[in-house]
């Protein structure tokens, strides 16, 4: 047992496209996209995961930058978080984005971790990651949902074998955005729905998304449709930095004279993929901003939960956030 | 009293080469031929090594050496091992590779086949205690430092008869008591009785322990990573199989240590016996993964307490027992600390304490910043609130009628014994008139939406010094006094602040003074580590017998020279002046070169017969190069010295989230007479800081099944981050001088933290009207369950959760 210390391995950092791509063909499976490094490295270190060549997409310039376009903005999936996070167009339009790019970790990990890298980040279940040879890690077992496992961080919903939470403060602003992901690979180019994009492990056990090992994920379109609409994220974690979210709620509302007229919103840390909580809109949608209607979405948002041993609490806290959400935007 | 220097604020040398980057720790270092070493790390909390086949690692290219269990000293049981061949925690280090670089020793460590027999291994003291179960060790479940490893099981009854989610309380290894209990709790008011467990947690040292050693002409020479400086030297001799004349410590700088690093630790040795076996310099970089293994952690207790109160507050008896998980070897005493903490904070006026120190498949322990006392503060301060709102009592009233004055008494051992000073009273009185408590105290309960408002008072205590180490300083030809420090330099810079005593002493400039220390080649004293909050007295006292000792030299070097007796002159400014005739002088310089001519006593040749070996050995490296003053400590030290503290905080709690944010927060050290405000000022801070660690966030978390942690790193043990931190905080003195202390100081760097934790506990029972969690620490989930009237997802009893 090797502590904290990579193994070697192939190090490419191709400065064009079609250069990764061909890499990702040769290697397949064997294959690494590494874009900011702070998911990956972590994996290298503790030589849990151990990729023969790590592909290292941070060189290729087209996968960078925020611009704005006809409907909407769009922005490199290799833009850095700190980008993000204080771009003034993104501040103004697209606050959500903003608040939770900068709720992510810390700074130092901000200025390094992108915004692609964020989003299709890995699970954090500590079994996992310790290197268990659990579902996720193709084995048969999950050792994290036993009678003694100790998973206060994992889910209340959609359980299937795995227990893991999606970690990522971004993932649930890009499912409210309703943004569209755009994925390339040496045979074209498909776009997916944000939505679609995370994938649970009734889709797939040992992945987090859609991305095929030889694709990579090029650009976050974010549509108008959210544009300049009342914002809200918060975010709990045990730390107010360099932590993950136990429960995270982002959304995005139009009210007309004390009426929500569209809302969308959607919660991290409580299912493997962002959850959506299209019972909530409907619940909420054309009804007064009220305290009552406050408590018939937190209500309806943890409808159908289960907790494991340790998480009861998400419950809670997950129903007063959607609160807050729906009260205070 | 008032000084030149003591109680003024200065800049330590060491400050400006840690800010700048240049200041070198272990790591830094290279040797010509230099290899690097890895461990190969048990991944079974509990097995027996069968077999080891190297054969490919050693085939490897690059692959120098290996070294296992079979090749180093052995101690016996429960002592840290330096390797094992019967790994006793996950993490454990079974062997050692050397190569030309550390990814070939890695990789070497990987090829090796280590067959291993499992065995049975347990992480909760009370599964051990239980008939039939299982045992850390194959010879034993009970042992501790100074307590031999053994068998101890409770019965069934035992447990059967606490019920659930009550502290069993079988046959304890240690107890004690005074006074007469029962009658103690018939005179009480309120008699509570509360089980609790507070969380063992890794020290998380910033520096993790790398070290590197060679040997040359006989000699070890060893780039280690400490907090104390000669007091390791009998200690890591003994783990090389040298004596401690032949070792060569060069340890300047320590990147946190927290008591981990307080004592010699055997991980240190492994390169300097890799390099005695493979004939070249070896590096040992321990990284973060590694750390959180072999850097030791604090004990956790699983307690009950029953605590008798007087309608008036005063504590008449308490009953406390203590099972301490104590990690598989020798670990530390916190569990005797937690009554002694008791008897001097509350002075029960009749007291039992009882302990069992058991034993885990969980990384070693040691001592961590106020061990057993802070953990004691934390348990006990949240539980004299409840007697306080049971009683209708002012929470500072409560603790300020049982708070010790200087008549005050602590468990000594043998009996209750006395204190050369203490001023907790005092400290409860000045935080609360600077913090405001008796307005604050009305802000208590009050709710703004969703967010309450809560204040609360905490104590601790840890001893604050010892006596009978030496003093070793020289007055040069160039007329600089250079002062020998041998307590090592932990990060907090009291090696420089009780340093200045001497230039106190000897009216000399400070500009003037050169600390020689962190090098063994440089002529240190005997001194005890930086540990034991006791650094600020104890140095002071052997740095004052050094100086004192000086200035007897420089005045009778003067009336040798220029007649009269030596109460003739006197000291000032750098120089020794006749007291009426002030034509007859000589400077510091002229002195010295004076004292080489002597010989003698004078230029260190002859030495005093009750010094210490490494001190007569020292003081002989620099004989004969200028006056040197060279004294053991003797002045009287006929009592405890206690370093006590006080904590005021005010918080508020979101009940939606459990989150919390202290609002304000006061730190008041009764440390004596103040050395140096500013790095004072700083362990308060810095205590507090630790102490929202203790508090509301760090604990080992460990999956019972797999004996496998789940909170190795940085980011999952989750020390307090910058953001975490209170909006406001300050930190004040008593600075009333201690009475047997040449200038009246004492330590204070450990209850700071315990006072802060407990704070900040009764702060969160408080916002929420009293409810007691009777654990650390109190995370959001809990503060959140508890706000929605939700059972919390642990049992009363469980550890090492999360």
């Amino acid at each position: 047992m090797i502590a904290d210390m990579m193994r070697n391995f192939e190090l490419y950092q191709p400065s064009r496209m079609e250069d990764a791509l061909a890499l990702l063909d040769r290697y397949g499976k064997d294959g690494w996209r590494m874009a900011g490094g702070k998911d990956s490295l972590d994996w290298f270190k503790d030589r849990v995961k151990n990729p023969k060549a790590v592909i290292d997409l941070m060189g290729i310039a087209e996968l960078k930058g925020i611009r704005e376009v006809k409907d909407g903005i769009e922005i490199g999936a290799l833009t850095t978080l700190t980008e993000v996070e204080k771009h003034p167009l993104i501040q103004k339009q697209y606050g959500l984005l903003a608040t939770a790019a900068r709720r992510v970790a810390s700074p130092q990990i901000r200025n390094a971790g992108t915004l692609g890298g964020n989003a299709a980040q890995d699970a954090r279940c500590w079994y996992y990651r310790d290197g268990f040879p659990c579902y996720r890690a193709g084995g048969n077992t999950c050792y994290a949902d036993t009678p003694e496992a100790m998973n206060r961080e994992h889910t209340l919903f959609g359980a299937d074998r795995c227990v893991a939470v999606t970690p990522s403060d971004t993932a649930p602003v890009l499912v409210v955005l309703g943004a569209k992901m755009v994925i390339r690979s040496s045979k074209g180019e498909r776009v997916v729905e944000a939505k679609d994009f995370f994938i649970g492990p009734g889709v797939d056990i040992t992945r987090m998304t859609v991305l095929e090992p030889e694709e990579i994920l090029t650009t976050i379109q974010i549509p108008k449709t959210w544009a300049g609409a009342q914002f809200f994220f918060e975010k709990i974690a045990d730390r107010q930095t360099w932590d993950f979210a136990l429960v995270s709620v982002a959304s995005a509302m139009f009210i007309k004279g004390g009426v929500i007229d569209r809302i969308s919103i959607a919660c991290g840390g409580v299912e493997c993929v962002p959850r959506h909580l299209k019972v909530v809109e409907d619940i909420v949608r054309g009804e007064k901003q009220s305290e009552e209607t406050a408590d018939l979405a937190g209500q309806a948002a943890v409808r159908g939960a289960i907790p494991l041993n340790y998480n009861h609490f998400k419950v809670p806290l997950m129903q007063n956030l959607v609160k807050r959400a729906i009260r205070s935007a | 009293m008032s000084y030149k220097l003591i109680g003024k604020n200065f800049t330590p040398p060491d400050v400006a080469a840690k800010v700048t980057g240049k200041a070198k720790y272990s790591e830094d270092f290279r040797a010509e031929g230099m290899l690097f070493c890895k461990l190969l790390l048990s991944p079974m909390p509990h097995a027996r090594v069968r077999n080891i086949d190297a054969s490919e690692a050693l085939k490897m290219e690059g692959v120098v050496g290996i070294m296992t269990a079979d090749d180093v000293p052995k101690f016996p049981d429960p002592a840290n091992p330096i390797l094992t061949n019967e790994p006793l925690y996950v993490g454990e280090p079974i062997l050692a590779v050397a190569a030309i670089n550390e990814s070939i020793a890695a990789d070497a460590v990987e090829k090796i086949k280590v067959d291993l027999q499992p065995l049975p291994f347990v992480t909760d003291p009370l599964t051990s205690l239980y008939p039939g179960g299982p045992d850390a060790r194959t010879n034993g479940n009970v042992a501790n430092a100074r307590l031999k490893l053994q068998t101890i099981k409770w019965t069934a009854k035992d447990f059967a008869k606490a019920g659930e989610g009550k502290l069993p309380m079988g046959k304890p290894a240690e107890e004690w008591s005074y006074g007469d209990l029962e009658a103690g709790f018939k005179d009480a008011k309120v008699v509570l009785d509360e089980t609790f467990v507070t969380a063992g947690y890794p020290h998380h040292s910033q520096e993790p322990r790398s070290a590197m050693a060679y040997w040359q002409n006989g000699k070890c020479y060893l780039h280690g990573s400490t907090q104390s400086g000669t007091f390791n030297y009998p200690f890591l001799a003994k783990f090389i199989g040298i004596k401690p004349q032949q070792l060569v410590l060069i340890a300047e700088n320590c990147g946190g240590g927290f008591g981990s690093k307080g004592g010699a630790y055997p991980v240190m040795v492994i390169p300097a016996l890799m390099s005695k076996k493979v004939g070249r310099p070896v590096m040992m970089r321990i990284n973060r993964g590694e750390e959180y293994y072999v850097g030791f952690g604090r004990p956790g207790f699983q307690g009950r307490v029953k605590m008798g109160f007087r309608e008036d507050g005063r504590i008449t008896a308490v009953d406390l027992y203590i099972v301490h998980d104590n990690g598989p070897n020798q670990g530390f005493w916190d569990f005797r600390n937690a009554g002694t903490a008791m008897s001097i904070v509350y002075q029960p006026l009749a007291m039992r304490w009882r302990g069992i120190s058991v034993l885990t498949n969980t990384p070693p322990r040691t001592a961590q910043r106020g061990p057993g006392e802070n953990q004691t503060a934390a348990a006990i301060e949240p539980i004299v609130d409840k007697a306080a709102r049971q009683l209708g009592l002012d929470r500072l009233a409560i603790r300020r009628i049982n708070a010790p004055d200087n008549t005050g008494k602590i468990w000594s051992g043998k009996g209750l014994g006395p204190l050369t000073s203490a001023y907790l009273k005092d400290a409860l009185d000045k935080g609360a008139a600077a913090f405001n408590w008796m307005e604050k105290k009305k802000l208590s309960g009050q709710k703004k939406g969703n967010k309450v408002i809560g204040v609360g008072i905490g104590q601790a205590y840890h001893s604050a010094g010892a006596a009978g180490f030496d003093g070793l300083v020289r007055i040069m030809p160039d007329g600089k006094l250079h002062i020998h420090s041998g307590v090592g330099n932990l990060g907090t810079y009291s090696y420089a602040g009780t340093s200045r005593v001497v230039a106190e002493v000897l009216d000399s400039k400070w500009e003037n003074c050169v600390i020689e220390r962190g090098d063994s080649r440089k002529g240190l004293p005997w001194n005890l580590g930086q540990f034991g909050s006791n650094t600020s007295f104890t140095m002071t006292r052997s740095n004052h017998a050094a100086a004192v000792d000086a200035k007897n030299k420089l005045l009778e070097i003067a009336s040798k020279d220029m007649g009269g007796g030596p109460d003739d002159y006197k000291l000032d400014n750098e120089r020794v002046v006749h007291k009426s005739d002030s034509s007859k002088s000589m400077t510091f310089g002229q002195a010295a070169k004076r004292a080489i001519e002597l010989g003698g006593k004078y230029s260190g040749k002859e030495l005093p017969k009750d010094l210490n070996p490494i001190t007569k050995g020292s003081a002989a490296m620099i004989a004969g190069t200028g006056l040197i003053g060279v004294a053991k400590d003797n002045l009287p030290k006929t009592a405890t010295t206690p370093a006590l503290s006080a904590a005021f905080v005010q918080i508020e709690v979101d009940l939606e989230t459990g989150k919390l944010e202290i609002l304000d927060y006061l730190g008041v050290a009764d440390c004596g007479t103040v050395i140096h405000p500013q790095s004072l000022h700083h362990q308060i801070l810095g205590g507090a800081i630790m102490g929202l660690g203790m508090a509301c966030m760090e604990r080992y978390v460990y999956d019972t099944k797999y004996g496998r942690a789940a909170s190795r790193g940085f980011h999952q043990q989750k020390p307090p981050s910058y953001l975490d931190l209170p909006k406001k905080m300050d930190g004040i003195a008593v600075n009333l001088p201690d009475s047997q202390n040449p200038i009246g100081s004492k330590g204070i760097g450990e209850p700071v933290m315990g006072s802060a934790a407990s704070a900040l506990l009764c702060a969160i029972s408080d916002a929420l009207g009293g409810h007691l969690f009777n654990r650390t620490p109190v995370l959001p989930d809990m503060i959140l369950l508890a706000a929605s009237g939700m059972k919390p997802s642990n049992k009363p009893l469980q550890v090492h959760t999360q």
